[in-house]
């Protein structure tokens, strides 16, 4: 086995609500509750949920841009959820953020040289001016921008080009974790595929692990070794994306696929659809037992009393569900 | 979803496009949204508009419905069921439109009424369209919630918008885009802010609310597979004007023109494991500084001299009459396949 | 990896030539389109024509502005004896004063805007980053200040104090930096959810840095507009003081002593009220005219 990187177990992020009426208790939002995964060195695990599955906050909770409620994120043997701000400094440089909208991470008062430059300025204040450009520029060449771009700005970029900067951001300290938060779900199909081949090729020569979460399981499924799907805060199935994709234990996990859309024809209208009935339930009062129940086809009264445990259920040890009946 | 035939051209297209070019004048320049577009939609057809930001997609229909901003000068014709909508006075407009061409945007909130009951936003569109009486209208519109399997339709007649999910939302939209059995509903990316799973729901709805064959779809979608599970043709943009189009089954399955190949190439498939993905080089067009040849040249790996220079007419691709694309090129060397698959 | 490394000579060349091409920043395209803005650009030339014969009055005239001519008393303006403006009840000749007023209008208008402004930004600023509890006392704070009466609050330092020329700027600034302290707390809770906040954050960017790295050149914008909109308000503010005899005095004078005393002698001297409501009419204006062009040209969507 790999060597691993960081272990999340039992993650819970709960965020206070105020209630309804005026002397209402605040009520627990339970956006993370009770995640656990491991990420290896040099590989990329991917995320996969629809809106208020929690894919977001476990990122952020990772990066500590929010507090967890419980639970532990143990980086290379350290405790992060409990770290100061100071202590937790130097890890920083270790661990990175891509986000969603390309424009918005990037500060539009600011070139792209001082945009990618300013972690290296936390993370490596000791170099010379002199060596700090020459990496920027070295950085930028590396994701496919002319170091000529320095003193521009993010507004005269497409948004493509744009993702490429936050890319040459998170990367210039030479990270070991990268975490793409919907990275490229905001970009055209074809600046889309331009970017996924970008992480592939830095992730190959830099020696990263990448989470990449994301609401697009074909997306995920092509960048990813393994695959984590979540729903309501909770892991639903854990395995080989091979596996998950192939041999999906969970009725979710099931349904997730078949409702995704293949381009093409031939293939779309022949398939099988395993159509969920209603949304997603409120994370303010998700349902007892298994939170999926709601929506499952295959629910008895057992999954309303006892939530099912995330333990392998076939012949695979690394492939794990949390379901009573799953398919297997 | 229900697989349909293609069917055989309509003599006479319910939308007819014809040379459709939209500029937009702001203070930074002119911004050429759409160039010299045509295309036709027969009756009971499902047509398919597949474009990347910037191709011109949702303003060639919000030019079909009069609803483009008011920087926005437009030429050339567009003739739904023979009447020219270009031009014509918000009198004719509203005659037409919200009756006899209805449109579902991606975000319902923005086409319904916030601070009005549901059931009031359905009734009154029958009332003033149809010249129902309010207990006829009452009736009809809890029929067309249920028919969008909305549950309990009769008690949320009285809901607000905001008391509706995104999906619960989008099927009141549906239903209220399918109430006066109009000729044409234009579908704007009607699913792109909603789950997979509610997607699929909606998708299936739509599918099947427009069965009957009496109303044409085109549905505006910037996902292939979205396109690719509804539609009977399918017609690709770019920069505002027409690359290919032809018979969805078909074009999917052999792409003609080198920007529908490559961004058949772009996507991942979940129904195949590994491959590379083989994107498009180069960045969007830029609407206010386009080649004058062909607007896909700067990023074509096939280009060659001609393509700068002469701006390539849609011609037949294929044997099929109707698939057509705007290429110089005359065929691809090798056949089309996925690296690595 | 060796991507990483000590690239060779030719990047070198090229991060020289970079430093040579310019982008083009959120302020230049501002300026552009501000200087296309036909409105605001002839009120820029206005406003620096009425400045620069502010400054240069006491050179323009042979008279100094509180010079009495008793033999020249209430005369109407007069090329021949160089009284352009004409005088006033006490000789006093009526354009020295006028831009003499000038001064101490735009002064008062400069001054006080950027007391407001150095106090309002602190103020907001702080309390927008912090937010929380600490937030919420602030504002508090400002909705107290904000529900007394302007005039009321005055008259009660007038007669705590006495009259003073200091007072006037306490006064008027004391009540314009509430407005500005508003506006920079909402932009800043709104910039501070920004994902590019967020990844600097993540970077390990401390909190000082932030604010001053990111909100507050960020915040720049919006308060450059709003301080072109409060300088006519100070302006007219002080006018208003001083027509009431709460704020300048003789013989040093401003736009809303001159306006005073016109308006008292309206019907026999019509010029002595014309000539200086026509200036603070058209500088009041010329601001305003900037302050929507700023706008427009910072930040051009919101129109």
């Amino acid at each position: 086995m790999r060597e691993t990187l960081l272990e999340v177990s039992d993650l819970r992020v709960h965020f206070p609500v105020r209630g309804q009426g005026l002397f209402a208790r605040p009520r627990p939002l339970r956006a993370v509750d009770g995640v656990s995964f491991t990420v290896h060195a040099g590989e990329t695990l991917g995320i996969v949920g629809e809106s208020g599955s929690g894919k977001s906050t476990i990122a952020r909770a990772i990066l500590r841009l929010n507090t967890p409620t419980g639970g532990r994120v143990v980086w290379l043997g350290t405790d992060i959820a409990r770290l100061s701000e100071h202590a937790l400094r130097p890890l920083r440089r270790d661990l990175q953020i891509i986000f969603q909208d390309p424009l918005a991470s990037l500060d539009p008062r600011m070139t792209v040289g001082d945009i990618v430059a300013e972690p290296l300025t936390v993370a490596e204040p000791e170099l010379t001016r002199e060596a700090r450009r020459e990496r920027v520029a070295a950085m930028l060449d590396l994701v496919g921008l002319s170091p000529q771009m320095v003193n521009r700005y993010p507004h005269e970029f497409s948004g493509g080009q744009c993702q490429r900067i936050g890319i040459a951001r998170a990367m210039v300290v030479r990270p070991r974790l990268v975490l793409c938060d919907e990275a490229v779900s905001s970009l055209d199909v074809s600046i889309q595929a331009q970017i996924i081949n970008l992480l592939k090729r830095l992730q190959r020569e830099m020696g990263l692990s990448l989470i990449f979460i994301s609401h697009d399981l074909s997306v995920v499924r092509h960048i990813s070794d393994r695959i984590l799907v979540l729903y309501l805060g909770r892991v639903m199935e854990l395995g080989p994306a091979e596996r998950v994709i192939g041999l999906a234990h969970h009725p979710y996990t099931a349904a997730l696929i078949s409702a995704v859309p293949v381009p093409d024809p031939a293939v779309e209208r022949g398939r099988p659809r395993l159509l969920l009935e209603g949304e997603i339930p409120s994370p303010l009062d998700p349902p007892s037992g298994c939170v999926f129940r709601t929506r499952c086809p295959k629910a008895q009264a057992r999954c309303a009393a006892e939530v099912p445990a995330l333990v392998p259920r076939g012949t695979d040890e690394a492939h794990l569900a949390a379901c009573h009946f799953p398919n297997i | 979803m229900t697989p349909s035939t293609p069917r055989p051209a309509d003599p006479a297209p319910v939308l007819a496009i014809e040379d459709l070019r939209i500029r937009f004048v702001t203070r930074d320049g002119a911004v050429r949204a759409v160039n010299g577009l045509s295309l036709s939609v027969g009756r009971g057809e499902t047509l398919g508009i597949v474009g990347e930001s910037g191709s011109g997609k949702s303003q060639t229909f919000l030019a079909a419905m009069g609803l483009l901003a008011r920087n926005a000068r437009v030429e050339g014709s567009i003739r739904f069921e023979g009447r020219e909508m270009i031009g014509a006075g918000p009198r004719a407009l509203n005659a037409v439109r919200g009756k006899r061409m209805t449109m579902i945007f991606q975000d319902p909130m923005t086409s319904l009424t916030p601070h009005m009951r549901i059931g009031r936003q359905l009734t009154e569109v029958l009332e003033h369209h149809e010249g129902l009486s309010r207990e006829a209208a009452r009736a009809r519109a809890v029929e067309m919630l249920e028919l969008a399997r909305i549950p309990d339709a009769r008690a949320r007649l009285a809901s607000y918008p905001h008391e509706f999910s995104g999906g619960m939302r989008q099927r009141v939209m549906i239903a209220l885009a399918l109430l006066t059995n109009p000729a044409l509903v234009i579908a704007d990316e009607p699913t792109t802010a909603l789950d997979v799973t509610v997607q699929a729901q909606i998708l299936a709805l739509l599918a099947r609310m427009t069965a009957s064959g009496e109303t044409s779809v085109i549905l505006i979608s910037h996902d292939l597979g979205v396109i690719a599970g509804l539609c009977d043709r399918v017609v690709v943009m770019y920069a505002g004007e027409v690359m290919e189009e032809g018979p969805a089954e078909a074009l999917f399955a052999n792409p003609q023109h080198p920007y529908t190949r490559g961004l058949l190439r772009s996507v991942p498939r979940l129904d195949r494991a590994g491959g590379d993905l083989v994107p498009i080089a180069g960045q969007p067009p830029d609407l206010e500084a386009l080649p004058p040849g062909c607007p896909f040249a700067p990023r074509c790996p096939h280009v060659f001299d001609r393509c700068h220079t002469e701006h390539p007419a849609l011609r037949p691709a294929a044997a099929v009459p109707s698939w057509r694309k705007a290429c110089h090129l005359d065929g691809f060397e090798t056949p089309p396949q996925r690296e690595g698959a | 990896m060796s991507t990483l490394e000590t690239p060779g000579g030719g990047r070198g060349r090229l991060i020289e030539e970079a430093a040579r091409v310019r982008g083009r920043s959120l302020w230049d395209d501002a300026r552009a389109r501000l200087l296309a803005n036909k409105a605001a650009l002839s009120s820029l030339i206005v406003l620096g024509i009425i400045a620069i014969l502010a400054l240069f009055a006491p050179l323009l005239s042979p008279y100094g502005y509180d010079e009495v001519m008793f033999d020249r008393i209430t005369i109407p303006p007069d090329f021949s004896r160089a009284h352009w403006f004409g005088t006033d009840g006490l000789g006093r000749d009526l354009f020295v004063r006028t831009l003499h007023g000038a001064r101490v209008s735009l002064a008062v208008g400069v001054v006080a805007t950027l007391v407001s402004l150095v106090i309002g930004v602190a103020y907001g600023a702080t309390a927008g980053f912090i937010g929380g509890r600490v937030d919420e006392l602030m504002m508090r704070v400002v909705d107290v200040l904000y529900a007394l009466p302007f005039i009321f609050f005055v008259i009660i330092l007038v007669v705590i104090f006495g009259k003073n020329f200091i007072l006037l700027f306490v006064a008027i600034g004391a009540v314009e930096w509430l407005t500005m302290a508003r506006i920079v707390r909402g932009q800043t809770i709104s910039l501070k959810e920004r994902e590019f906040i967020e990844a600097a954050r993540a970077s390990g960017v401390g909190t000082f840095a932030i604010i001053r790295t990111h909100i507050l050149p960020n915040l720049l914008g919006p308060v450059v507009v709003y301080v072109t909109l409060t300088i006519p308000q100070v302006i007219l503010a002080e006018s208003f003081l001083s027509f009431l005899g709460l704020g300048i005095q003789e013989p040093l004078t401003s736009w809303g002593v001159l306006i005073s005393e016109g308006a008292i002698n309206m019907e026999t001297a019509p010029w002595m009220l014309a000539f200086p409501a026509a200036f603070m009419a058209i500088t009041l204006f010329c601001f305003n005219f900037i302050g929507d062009g700023l706008r427009d040209a910072i930040d051009p969507k919101t129109r």
